[in-house]
């Protein structure tokens, strides 16, 4: 199934859908009852303990786990050697980031692990363990990676798009466009050239990674984790492990932030490998130190940009190269990031190069829109230099050459109905565009884009004896899920909201389900919502049917009653959903409805972000003044929950912007593994961040959503660079712009 | 036959042309008959592509329709976080 068959869009009158409905997970929450993955204990469980490469790169010669295995309290201790390949060569890296191989890859890499009866006597056993590593030239710089003679991770691994003679860790290249760049540019009246360069950025979910893993001798297994996708878990896990699928199954727990980094497994399969050799349930928790070394940051880059503009403001010509470093396996998101780059406009004339390289780092994970607001900062920064530099508007140029209904998108296909221009109309004419700024403030704008999508998806709804409604969902509830659910089955029901509850099922209870990822759930989970509540409607209209002794077309449904329609259907009262639920035993058995799908056709979303800084001249210290995001949600089911996502994705790219930045010293090694080194923005931080919802219903769902996840985070980077460099009258082409680093460009600039 | 756009690091398999002719009225009769046609696709075939079909983006179903004149775009294959 792709698209609904709506074609529709003119706007519906909703009853539950725009609401502001309490969250079902908030008293849990808030008095510390919810489960979260470390919360859940086993009878006789051991604790586990990884012990983790102490060098950026090196041969691992041996490892002598002996005296480890003889300490009193050790039940397991695990090696790679104790992993076969496994059956799916498509998780062979994963595998390998989750436990070494030959070579330790970067600082903080899994060489062993210990299974024991406390925590402490685990930590021992850590102690001895001894590997013998013969160190290497190691290299975390993506343009060092580059260079020819750089030191190699994976000789000869690069797919067939890489041309001969590039560094070895150049893995894969991609290429997307149209038009003829040179004769764009000959038409310019100035073509910018800049180099821009984002640092590798954690997605600083608060709960670390965490499981719970028991597995029987008999081959049956159990795992709660913590994760986005626990179905992704049980299918990477099996084939890591060459267990089936279904003998494994995976319950998720309460989520304490995720935003792309809990889309693959990190400790998952060692837990399950030290409950197998061990034969106790064994628990593992990761550090602070432990999420920020060993799981996944996103990349970093380094962006070359050549834009060509006349000075009315029109683009004639858009070039970039993309280098993104991913960590020590291939799989950089710099192809998102080079289709996405010139996404937001309309451009005769446009290539983007990208290439996917790898270093001595932990392997990236996705991160919020991955790939897009590192490209986005550099286009967008260009584009700002280029509009200021002719004296112009800035939100005007991109008006100007802004993508619409009939654009064909800088990746190649022609746009149907989008909203950016939208949400550009919609900040021009906001008051805060005309606010006057003080002294050494400035304000920034900038644009982005997304792509989202929908993926396999299974809901089942059922109508209990009572009239009340539980529905089943597989994807854990990371940005509301489950009070957006309960509200589409309860609008398309026709009962109040708080008669539906929605539960995370576990892979043993519902088909297969994708991650929660591709801003997907909202979109694809409310999708299959809508139909399975449409075929519980159809099931209650055919109970009614039987009872009034006509045929079950002449019922309708209609405000949460089964409903006698058409001339011959005769005069009965309506009989509401809890009087045909509590007959249900008398008419055919329990009611429920379903619906699996895979949701293709999700549309793409757009953003609009204003920021207003103030520079402090003498430290080079930012303080975010003012911020608004404009966005398009399609129809935003709980506003509440959407103001949330925009004002997320433009806190964590704030983070990323000013004071986020993995750390690397020439010996390879991460310098500031904490959160008091490594700093997220905090409330005080902050000023609350305004949010305008634009709802330009999305056809290819029901009820007009589109996902809004993921686009908050791509706009903000460039926003705060240009709102800065307007601030301190120096252009900022490097983040993140710490004050150290924008105090050195200040002076320079006045020097 | 529906006119397929390649993205530009595929241009290799097809001698340098960004747009091909195929002859499939399904997303797997696209997917198969560009293999077939053009091997030196198939690793990243393999590897997984998008397909924008009339500007809506798919990635696994097989049997989504494809018009004699719809706009036909492979894409990298999607990710998401």
């Amino acid at each position: 199934m792709a698209l609904d068959s709506k074609t529709d869009t003119k706007p519906q009158q909703f009853k539950v859908v725009g609401t502001r409905p309490l969250r079902p997970d908030g008293i849990d929450k808030v008095t510390g009852r919810a489960r979260f993955g470390a919360d859940m204990s086993a009878p006789g469980m051991l604790v586990g303990l990884v012990l983790r490469s102490p060098h950026p790169h090196a041969r691992i010669r041996s490892i002598d786990t002996s005296a480890a295995e003889a300490l009193t309290g050790v039940h397991a201790v695990v090696t790679r050697a104790d992993f076969g390949p496994p059956s799916d060569p498509g998780v062979a890296d994963v595998l390998d980031n989750c436990m070494a191989g030959d070579n330790a890859l970067y600082d903080g890499h899994a060489v062993a692990a210990v299974a024991a009866i406390s925590g402490k006597v685990a930590r021992q056993a850590l102690k001895l363990i001894k590997v013998d590593y013969q160190p290497l030239p190691h290299v975390t710089d993506v343009d060092a990676a580059m260079a020819p003679d750089a030191p190699a991770l994976h000789e000869g691994r690069a797919d067939e798009t890489v041309p001969a003679g590039m560094s070895p860790n150049v893995m894969a290249r991609h290429e997307f466009g149209h038009g003829d760049i040179d004769a764009g540019l000959s038409q310019a009246d100035r073509v910018l050239e800049r180099t821009y360069r984002t640092e590798a950025t954690h997605q600083g979910y608060i709960e670390p990674h965490a499981c719970l893993a028991t597995m029987n001798a008999d081959g049956q297994a159990d795992l709660w984790c913590c994760t986005q996708g626990h179905y992704m878990v049980r299918n990477t896990c099996a084939a890591i492990l060459g267990i089936e699928q279904g003998q494994l199954r995976v319950t998720a727990s309460e989520i304490g932030g995720g935003f792309g980094g809990k889309t693959t497994v990190f400790l998952e399969p060692v837990a399950l490998k030290l409950s197998q050799k061990s034969g106790r349930p064994v628990k593992m928790v990761m550090s602070r130190s432990e999420v920020l070394r060993a799981t996944g940051p996103t990349a970093s880059s380094s962006i070359d940009v050549r834009i060509g503009m006349t000075r009315d403001g029109r683009i004639t010509a858009g070039f970039a190269e993309l280098r993104y470093q991913g960590g020590a396996y291939p799989g950089s998101p710099v192809d998102m990031g080079s289709m996405s780059a010139f996404a937001p406009y309309d451009l005769e004339n446009v290539r983007t190069v990208g290439f996917d390289v790898v270093t001595n780092r932990p392997k990236q994970a996705a991160y919020r829109a991955p790939g897009a607001p590192m490209a986005a900062f550099a286009v967008e920064s260009a584009i700002d230099e280029l509009a200021r530099g002719f004296g112009l508007d800035p939100l005007e140029v991109r008006l100007k050459n802004a993508a619409r209904e009939g654009t064909r998108a800088s990746y190649g296909p022609t746009y149907p109905a989008i909203g950016l221009e939208a949400t550009l109309r919609t900040a021009k004419d906001h008051p805060h565009w005309s606010a006057p700024l003080g002294p050494n403030q400035g304000r920034g704008v900038a644009c982005g884009f997304w792509f989202n999508f929908g993926g396999d998806t299974c809901v089942s709804l059922n109508i209990t004896p009572d009239g009340t409604v539980t529905l089943s969902e597989g994807n854990p509830d990371i940005g509301g899920s489950r009070a957006s659910m309960s509200m589409m089955a309860a609008e398309e029901l026709g009962i109040p909201y708080d008669r539906v509850r929605t539960v995370i099922a576990d892979t043993g209870s519902l088909g297969q389900n994708e991650v929660t990822d591709g801003s997907r759930v909202t979109f694809a989970v409310g999708l299959a919502t809508i139909e399975a509540a449409r075929a519980a409607k159809r099931e209650m209209c055919k109970r009614a049917a039987q009872v009034w002794g006509i045929d079950e077309d002449a019922v309708i449904w209609e405000d949460g009653a089964a409903r006698p329609a058409g001339p011959n259907a005769g005069q009965h009262p309506p009989m509401s959903l809890a009087e045909i639920a509590a007959i249900a035993s008398n008419t055919g058995g329990p009611i429920a409805g379903h619906f699996e799908v895979n949701a293709e056709g999700a549309g793409v979303s757009f953003a609009t972000h204003m920021v207003d800084t103030e520079v402090d001249p003498d430290t080079g210290a930012v303080k975010i003044l003012r911020y608004t995001v404009f966005q398009d949600a399609g129809k935003a089911v709980h506003p509440s929950y959407v103001e949330g996502q925009f004002q997320g994705g433009a806190v964590q790219g704030i983070g990323w912007a000013l004071n986020e930045a993995y750390i690397y010293g020439e010996d390879g090694i991460l310098q500031n593994p904490g959160f008091l080194d490594y700093r997220i923005p905090v409330a005080s931080d902050l000023p609350m961040i305004d949010t305008v919802i634009l709802e330009i219903p999305n056809p290819g769902h029901p009820y007009g959503v589109r996902g809004v996840g993921e686009t908050s985070i791509v706009p903000p980077l460039a926003a705060v660079a240009n709102s800065v460099s307007d601030a301190a009258g120096v252009r900022m082409t490097s983040l993140p712009m710490s004050p150290p680093k924008l105090l050195a460009a200040i002076r320079s600039g006045q020097s | 036959m529906v006119k397929v756009q390649i993205f530009g690091s595929l241009k290799a398999a097809t001698d340098d042309k960004s747009e091909v002719e195929i002859d499939a009225s399904t997303l797997r009769e696209l997917l198969d008959a560009l293999a077939d046609r053009y091997p030196g696709m198939r690793p990243q075939l393999d590897r997984g592509v998008s397909v924008a079909i009339d500007g809506r983006i798919y990635n696994d179903s097989w049997f989504t329709p494809i018009k004699d004149d719809s706009e036909v775009v492979l894409l990298a294959r999607l990710k998401g976080g």
